[in-house]
């Protein structure tokens, strides 16, 4: 425990408002705004937020990984593409984990 | 017989959720393993696991307190890929906005994106259903999900810790995380949204504190929306999605 970089309170600060926040977003339309219906323009751009900000999260990690020291890795670059087309082919993410899983330890074993 | 078909209602609920404890227990012994390898205690990940109860965004928030991103974009972005949430709950209050206040606070504590899927397809299919017996479905979606998120969680930190070397687990995240959208990629908007956030987080990478993402959320989500318009546009029979 003595190697780790995250501050406890900063932890706890993160762990306590998006606990907060997370449970804000899931009751303001179930617990306060009730039935109204909301505008078109926030819909539309509520659909695409999880698309919007986990490739841009993963994208960096996926080309500069840490462990190689930001190093392109052919390894890590195949399993990411392997995990992607199995998602997309069979829309099952335990499937894709695993499978994108396997890519990499074949990887890591053959390079 | 009010009470009866309460009770068939949450066995019902019970039977669907149980197959996602194939996808969930894994994923939340996942997060165990990482949390541990990031240096969180077991109390600290199970905080995590309890308080949040929502894997993307707890994986969000963790890889960048690993990366040191300000406590501002940790939030932000975490927050933003629970923004979903939103649309879960609106689309839930038709069916259980009326239940006691408690009521809605608990739905709302455990509406996470299994027990969403399950009632508001069940809902949908069976509109006549009492509320009394919409809220029973919905809860026993919720009881064999949720427990196993916290006992996967703790299982996860606890053997995490021994883990040998080698296992290339700094890997593990974005593995998880292509997996999660891969099928999120459901019309050419989803795929423009995610092209254009992976070309501004590329781009705009340099940024500090981790601004780049924020440029690639905002990014992405403008792009979607502005997509699906236009595609709507070029075939004015197509009803917009709900």
């Amino acid at each position: 425990m003595t190697d780790r970089g995250i501050d406890p309170a900063t932890l706890w600060l993160v762990i306590l408002a998006l606990g907060a926040g997370s449970f804000g977003l899931r009751f303001v339309f179930l617990g306060l705004v009730g039935d109204r219906p909301l505008p078109a323009w926030l819909l539309r751009h509520l659909r695409y937020t999880a698309v919007a900000v986990l490739p841009g999260l993963v994208a960096p990690m996926v080309v500069w990984p840490a462990a190689t020291g930001g190093a392109l890795d052919p390894a890590r670059l195949v399993a990411a593409l392997a995990t992607l087309g199995l998602g997309l082919v069979t829309r099952n993410v335990l499937v894709a984990i695993l499978g994108g899983a396997a890519t990499l330890y074949l990887g890591l074993y053959l390079t | 017989m009010r009470v009866s078909s309460t009770k068939r209602a949450y066995l019902q609920g019970v039977r669907d959720g149980l197959p996602f404890l194939l996808v969930v227990s894994p994923f939340a012994a996942l997060f165990g393993i990482v949390a541990t390898e990031a240096g969180l205690a077991v109390t600290e990940t199970m905080a995590f696991s309890i308080v949040v109860i929502a894997g993307a965004a707890q994986f969000t928030a963790l890889q960048l307190l690993v990366e040191e991103a300000p406590t501002i974009i940790v939030l932000a972005s975490a927050l933003a890929v629970n923004l979903r949430m939103a649309m879960y709950s609106a689309s839930l209050t038709p069916h259980l906005g009326r239940a006691s206040l408690w009521q809605r606070a608990l739905v709302a504590y455990f509406l996470v994106d299994q027990t969403y899927a399950m009632s508001v397809a069940r809902f949908e299919r069976e509109p006549d259903l009492g509320m009394t017996a919409k809220l029973a479905y919905f809860f026993g979606v919720v009881t064999p999900i949720c427990p196993m998120w916290y006992a996967m969680t703790l299982v996860g930190a606890v053997a995490g810790g021994g883990l040998p070397e080698g296992l290339a687990l700094d890997f593990a995240v974005p593995i998880t995380f292509l997996a999660m959208i891969a099928p999120m990629l459901r019309t050419f908007a989803h795929v423009a949204a995610a092209g254009v956030s992976v070309a501004l987080a590329l781009a705009f990478a340099f940024l500090p504190y981790s601004l780049g993402l924020m440029v690639a959320g905002l990014g992405g989500m403008v792009t979607g929306a502005q997509v699906e318009l236009w595609l709507a546009r070029r075939q004015p029979g197509q009803e917009d999605a709900p």
